[in-house]
């Protein structure tokens, strides 16, 4: 469809403007005008009288074509009854300044080496703002000792709440089916030996040493690590924690260390109780599909058990703790300015504090091993 | 009130709008008639926004009628009604500007998912929105959070007029801002109005904005809407109303701008 006519000659030009000119047209209207000769000059009168339609976007479309022609001696005038927003369009356009395009830079050896320093300038810049926050929150948690009430009571019970009772019911589900599993497919490989009875070993030891507080730990990052960083980030991008300083108080007081602490306090609680899921878990299978009697079971986990097994699972819930919350709390502290930012820091907390969690478990591991506890 | 010739823009026909058993309006009419400066007023709570939004089709009316160009929203298949909505630029209270984009990226975002044109185009014409609201070229490349709030107002308007709406519906446009943003503010608004033939709806609780620039105003009171021009809102005899403008800083205001008009 044709919406550009050029006709005349030498130094008398006319252009019809026929068809539909509204911003539907865009694309064709575009084209069309990258056709127009750059070496028009003298006048040039523009027919509006065939447009149909005539929108804005199209008719400074046409007035930047016009302006960005070559020949400056152009005489450019309208008829046809142009539209009524054609004189604001000119006078505008007059005000518009090209935009200077930012000068290309070309990537060389210097540059990069560049790059990587202020990466590393960066990383470091991090490290001790992650080691800053720690401090800050025992400094609060210092404080707190003759003042009980910077512990904010109301607020820990509502976190512990939050994070620690609503989750029993999915760990003690995982908990529950991962030890069956264990259980299930040990007693495959266990039963060619005709050992079938070391199942329980198998799944005593790796329930309380490591699955119970794994899987804990993992979840708990899934369910509060998100959470802590999204809510804080929210109170961030609206303005709240600001509103809280200049009030005197502390957000790491009010919305860090409750948190922290909640999951200190909760964090453990569920590690004891997929254990104990675990452990039913394991027993349950045994009965039914290996026919070793509850009593038996028992008097079995007795022996496989020594004093620290429990233990040396319980006593790193804490730890994990720490880290899962302190990554929540800290990311959602950095969120700044957009939504964007809020996304991609919770799933920064999330994938950062599972790392976390799963780096302590292998430093704790070879810890136990080398001290045999 | 006698019928106009001309279809109104806006015709909202006994709505009725309720949050379990409160009842924000009920059996409100609204009238907006092409080439008008409207102003929504009422009090806090009084369900103004809560109109906008059903205008704007984001809310469906619980009884009554919303129309636009005598075409009821509710009615429209969602092609059509999309088309409709485009017909018409919006601005939030707060802007609303999408912070992970650039200014010029939020401009250029109804254009690019609408129409098809190349990159230098866009560039173009979210210049000439920008030069339209009165802000810098530069402003095109910083981020909303980048901004002032008068800015992030003028920021989202041109966003609003990226479609070339022929009505615009604003939420508070001057809320926040500082008394010459705002006088400037207006200024801009009654420019834009008279160069680009715009119908403006707009909800404002500022009454140097409504003297300044609204035609007519209509004010939600009880659930129900008493448009009047401002003049006979003036001399209005129900309680709120005459609170509303005969309070001191409605004198005030009501003064200046009696003096702009004569």
């Amino acid at each position: 469809m044709t919406i550009l006519k050029l006709e005349g000659a030498a130094e008398d030009w006319h252009l019809h403007l026929t068809g539909d000119w509204s911003l539907a047209a865009m694309a064709q209207i575009e084209a069309q005008l990258k056709t127009l000769p750059d070496t028009l000059q003298g006048t040039l009168v523009c027919d509006w009288s065939q447009a149909e339609r005539p929108g804005i976007g199209p008719a400074w479309a046409l007035l930047m074509r016009l302006a960005g022609l070559r020949s400056a001696q152009l005489d450019v005038r309208h008829t046809g009854n142009p539209p009524h927003y054609l004189d604001l369009l000119q006078k505008l356009k007059s005000d518009v300044h090209a935009l200077e395009a930012a000068p290309h830079l070309e990537p060389s050896l210097e540059r990069s080496v560049e790059n990587l320093g202020r990466w590393a300038v960066l990383r470091g810049g991090e490290v001790r703002a992650v080691i800053g926050f720690f401090g800050r929150i025992v400094t609060v948690i210092n404080e707190a000792f003759p003042r009980p009430r910077a512990l904010r009571l109301p607020s820990l019970v509502r976190h512990i709440y939050e994070t620690g009772i609503t989750a029993i019911p999915i760990v003690s589900l995982i908990a529950f089916l991962i030890s069956v599993i264990v259980a299930y497919l040990g007693a495959q490989q266990l039963n060619r030996f005709g050992a079938d009875i070391f199942v329980v070993d198998l799944v005593t030891i790796s329930v309380l040493r490591e699955m119970g507080v794994m899987l804990t730990a993992i979840i708990v990052a899934g369910r509060s690590g998100s959470a802590f960083a999204a809510e804080i980030g929210v109170m961030q991008l609206n303005e709240e924690t600001d509103a809280l300083r200049a009030m005197g108080m502390n957000p790491v007081e009010l919305l860090v260390v409750p948190r922290v602490l909640a999951l200190i306090i909760a964090l453990p609680m569920l590690t004891v109780i997929a254990d104990a899921m675990g452990l039913a878990g394991g027993g349950l299978l045994s009965l039914l599909n290996l026919h070793i009697p509850l009593p038996q079971f028992i008097s079995r986990l007795r022996e496989s058990l020594s004093p620290t097994t429990f233990w040396s699972g319980v006593i790193k819930a804490p730890v994990f703790a720490v880290l899962i919350g302190m990554v929540g709390t800290y990311r959602g502290m950095q969120v700044r300015d957009s939504a964007r930012e809020l996304g991609r820091l919770t799933t920064a907390a999330v994938v950062e504090s599972i790392f976390l969690v799963i780096l302590a478990d292998a430093f704790f591991a070879v810890l136990f091993v080398q001290i045999d506890f | 009130m006698p019928e106009s010739a001309a279809v109104p823009v806006i015709r909202v026909r006994g709505l009725v709008s309720r949050f379990g058993a409160q009842v924000i309006h009920d059996a409100l009419d609204m009238d907006v008639q092409p080439n008008e400066i409207f102003g929504i007023v009422g009090g806090s709570g009084t369900g103004k926004s809560v109109l906008l939004r059903t205008i704007l089709g984001l809310r469906a009316p619980d009884a009554g009628t919303v129309e636009l160009y005598g075409k009821d929203l509710q009615q429209l298949s969602a092609a059509d009604r999309s088309a409709l909505v485009r017909s018409y630029g919006v601005t939030f209270q707060n802007g609303a500007l999408i912070s992970s984009l650039t200014i010029a990226q939020n401009i250029q975002l109804p254009l690019r998912e609408y129409f098809s044109a190349s990159d230098k185009t866009l560039q173009e014409l979210s210049e000439l929105n920008l030069a339209l609201v009165g802000l810098a070229p530069e402003t095109a490349d910083k981020y909303p959070s980048q901004l002032s709030g008068g800015m992030v107002k003028r920021a989202a308007l041109a966003r609003a007029l990226s479609l070339e709406p022929k009505l615009l519906l604003l939420d508070e446009p001057t809320a926040g801002l500082d008394p010459i943003s705002a006088a400037a503010f207006d200024e801009l608004l009654l420019y834009l109005h008279s160069q680009l033939r715009l119908t403006v709806v707009m909800i404002t609780h500022d009454l140097d904005t409504l003297f300044r620039t609204c035609t007519r105003a209509g004010v939600i009171v009880h659930g129900h809407m008493i448009t009047d021009t401002l003049e006979g809102l003036l001399q209005n005899q129900d309680p709120w109303i005459h609170a509303y403008f005969h309070g001191p800083r409605a004198r005030a205001a009501a003064g200046t701008a009696g003096d702009a008009h004569g």
